[in-house]
């Protein structure tokens, strides 16, 4: 084999991603010699209109940072903000907010699941995942009125209180997931081909995994046991002991390969179910909102001052909300690190040596949120880089708008 | 010459005939993956609908690309397609005497590698590097499932022919002298063996899940066929279309030509449209997609080995059981 390498991209639009990322490759025949990835093919500028709008507003933008965290973005937000402004949260609160985030990581692992069943073109199983997914955005729109932004989380606690009714709907979909984490486990880590793809493939040893800070799902599955929950517990965490999944829980060893982290992601749909039980059987009665009254809400955080961060275990990972508030409406900073973030860096270990037809599991596999992660970039004919400020987005829109007017004037 | 146009007339039928039934297979395979997968899926008809918004749509070729060479793959891939009508007895129909230019199995055998390698021609020529990698793996996937496909004809020819059948390699000649009726038990497993292998290699020879590497949607976006667009991709489809009936008839023949007097082409569709549900629908449902690695090592080394083993298990069976030779 004598081939010269050739240098290919996946992305940033292929129907290996449902978002837009810009992976590249040297390959010598099917292998891969070297990875690398250009994030910033799709920003919005969250956190600049953040810093323009004020704490209560903020948390509907922050729910909107991911397309399916409906929870993740908002809480974090809302966790520094109550520690900056000194709010203590109800106890019911705080375990109404680990059920929505409990259940949101169900349904973010079946997202997760079906996708990655999609990658390995094994769309039945695809249908399947996305198909009992449904149930938990069915419930969170009974609850919450929304299928993926709820706007459940207040600073100070959560706007939607559960009733017998919707509990009773809650423990219902549980016993529905618990047949459904059988047939998924069945489905993933029994299947032949499943194995055949995903054993020994895309790995990244323990080593690799601390030295490039990843989190969550992805770290666990390389043998590092760090799980926000269990390490800096929150919310109703403190009241519930959690224990990371690890894949030896499966498979008796840990290899850090994709299969492993296909079984800490099914695992943790299975520890989600008793996490949720055990949160109703000690739900604490009580108000849901520290300060319900929103002008008064909104004076006292006008009147904040300091600095915090906002600690949350997404389905994907550690999230992390830097938030400075300097007795004004707005914040004076707001940085969010989203799970993803720390995740991108283990592509490069993960991808290097392996074949091209497992280029897109081993990138589905630390589940990117590219919508969480992204920052502004253009990409220049040329191949350079620059970054558009307000000014210039504003001025291209309007140079867009002119020219739709003009064509309609020339017709 | 009147019977030369006669000839040239029931051959456009019969192409015709294959097209159809070949595309309105393809609508009914994605009712019933759908059906399996939850879901309703598309109308019937949805091939021809998507043939028909095809036509319509704009062809680009890409800059780099050789583009005559680009251009003419789809439809030599469809001639050939379409031509393995003449040669390949479909619906039934026994034409009596008819072609007497007509080719044999083996002639058919060759004629079917021409769609698959005009794809890979288009795919080089497209300049593409999803392409070219696309191309090199249906250039592996061709060669490794020819092996056990070459393997199992050749059987059931050799098997003939030990019998005294004068042309052993002609489609009537399995017809009339069904190879099933020779062999002894042990001869029957040996045959079992290989119409296994055959079925095999449908899913391969047509591009489907688990042998879909070459296209590979989420790997290379479409793969050997990632820059055809338009009538041009058409064509690809009705190539594909007409093969998939061309080879389920060749499989059906060799291995089951019965085909119960008057009610033959009924025949023919049920164990075409049985063929096909086994070898494409239920597993293009059930499985992820292989590795080209995967794929290779499958059929050159596990199918080989099963056919050559079948093989020798039909020829100790002529020699020992003795046979009806």
């Amino acid at each position: 084999m004598t081939s010269p390498a050739y240098q290919t991209s996946i992305g940033p639009i292929h129907p290996a991603f449902k978002e837009p990322i810009h992976l590249k490759f040297d390959l010598k025949g099917e292998r891969v010699l070297k990875a690398d990835f250009a994030p910033g093919q799709a920003h919005r500028g969250v956190e600049w209109m953040g810093m323009r709008r004020n704490p209560v507003q903020v948390l509907y933008l922050a729910e909107r940072i991911c397309g399916i965290c409906g929870v993740t973005h908002a809480l974090s937000f809302a966790r520094a903000v109550e520690q900056i402004a000194g709010i203590d949260v109800p106890a019911r609160a705080h375990f109404l907010r680990s059920i929505a985030c409990e259940l949101e990581r169900i349904h973010s692992h079946l997202l997760w699941a079906g996708v990655a069943a999609h990658e390995l073109g094994f769309d039945s199983l695809f249908f399947f995942a996305w198909r009992a997914r449904e149930r938990v955005l069915d419930l969170m729109e009974k609850w919450t009125g929304n299928r993926v932004h709820y706007s459940l989380v207040q600073i100070g606690g959560v706007r939607r209180d559960l009733d017998a009714e919707l509990i009773r709907d809650i423990e219902e979909a549980l016993a529905f997931f618990e047949s459904v984490f059988g047939e998924v486990r069945r489905c993933f880590l029994e299947d032949d081909t499943v194995n055949l793809r995903c054993r020994g493939v895309g790995v990244l040893t323990q080593r690799d995994a601390l030295e490039l800070g990843c989190v969550g799902p992805t770290a666990r599955a390389s043998g590092v046991p760090a799980d926000v929950r269990a390490d800096h517990p929150y919310a109703a965490y403190s009241f519930v002991r959690v224990k990371p999944v690890m894949p030896d829980a499966y498979t008796g060893a840990i290899h850090g390969d994709v299969y492993d982290r296909i079984v800490v992601r099914v695992y943790e749909i299975a520890q989600v179910i008793g996490l949720v039980r055990e949160f109703l059987a000690r739900l604490p009665e009580g108000p849901i909102l520290a300060i319900p009254r929103i002008p008064a809400l909104l004076a006292r955080l006008k009147k904040a001052q300091g600095e915090a961060i906002g600690l949350h275990e997404a389905p994907r990972g550690e999230v992390l909300h830097y938030v400075r508030m300097n007795a004004s409406a707005a914040p004076e900073a707001w940085k969010v690190k989203a799970s993803s973030y720390s995740n991108y860096m283990a592509w490069v270990p993960m991808l290097e040596g392996e074949e091209v037809a497992d280029i897109p599991i081993i990138a589905a596999s630390i589940d990117p949120c590219i919508s969480c992660t992204d920052r502004v970039l253009a990409v220049a004919p040329d191949g350079g880089r620059r970054e558009l400020t307000k000014a210039d987005l504003t001025r291209l829109s309007r140079e867009k708008t002119r020219r739709l007017q003009q064509k309609r004037g020339a017709k | 010459m009147i019977e030369s146009f006669l000839y040239l007339v029931v051959f456009l039928l019969l192409a015709a005939g294959a097209t159809l039934f070949g595309l309105l297979f393809t609508g009914a395979d994605r009712i019933l993956v759908a059906r399996m997968q939850g879901r309703i899926g598309p109308p019937l008809l949805q091939p021809f609908y998507d043939l028909a918004k095809l036509r319509e749509k704009e062809e680009t070729v890409p800059a780099g690309a050789a583009g005559w060479l680009f251009r003419a793959c789809p439809a030599v891939a469809a001639a050939a397609a379409l031509s393995l009508c003449a040669f390949v007895p479909l619906f039934g129909f026994r034409v009596p005497g008819a072609f007497a230019w007509s080719g044999d199995i083996v002639f058919a055998l060759y004629l079917l590698l021409i769609p698959g390698t005009a794809m890979v021609v288009g795919g080089f020529a497209s300049a593409s590097p999803y392409a070219a990698i696309g191309a090199q793996r249906e250039m592996v996937t061709m060669a490794s499932y020819e092996l056990p496909l070459a393997t199992a004809v050749l059987a059931f020819a050799w098997r003939l022919s030990h019998a005294g059948v004068p042309e052993p390699l002609a489609f009537a000649s399995f017809a009339e002298l069904p190879v099933w009726s020779l062999l002894g038990p042990l001869g029957a497993v040996g045959g079992l063996l290989l119409a296994a292998a055959v079925a095999a290699v449908v899913p391969g020879e047509l591009g489907r899940i688990p042998f879909d590497s070459p296209e590979a949607e989420t790997e290379l976006a479409g793969g050997l066929l990632v820059e055809y667009g338009g009538a041009s991709l058409g064509l690809f489809h009705v190539a594909m279309a007409v093969k998939t009936v061309a080879f389920a008839a060749m499989a059906v023949a060799l291995f089951c030509p019965y085909d119960f007097g008057l009610w033959a082409p009924l025949a023919f569709f049920l164990k075409v449209g049985a063929l096909l549900f086994v070898s494409v629908t239920l597993p293009r449902a059930a499985m992820a997609r292989l590795r080209i690695r995967n794929v290779a090592a499958f059929y050159f080394t596990a199918l080989g080995a099963t056919a050559l083993s079948g093989a020798l298990l039909v020829v100790l069976d002529a020699f020992i059981a003795g046979g009806a030779a």
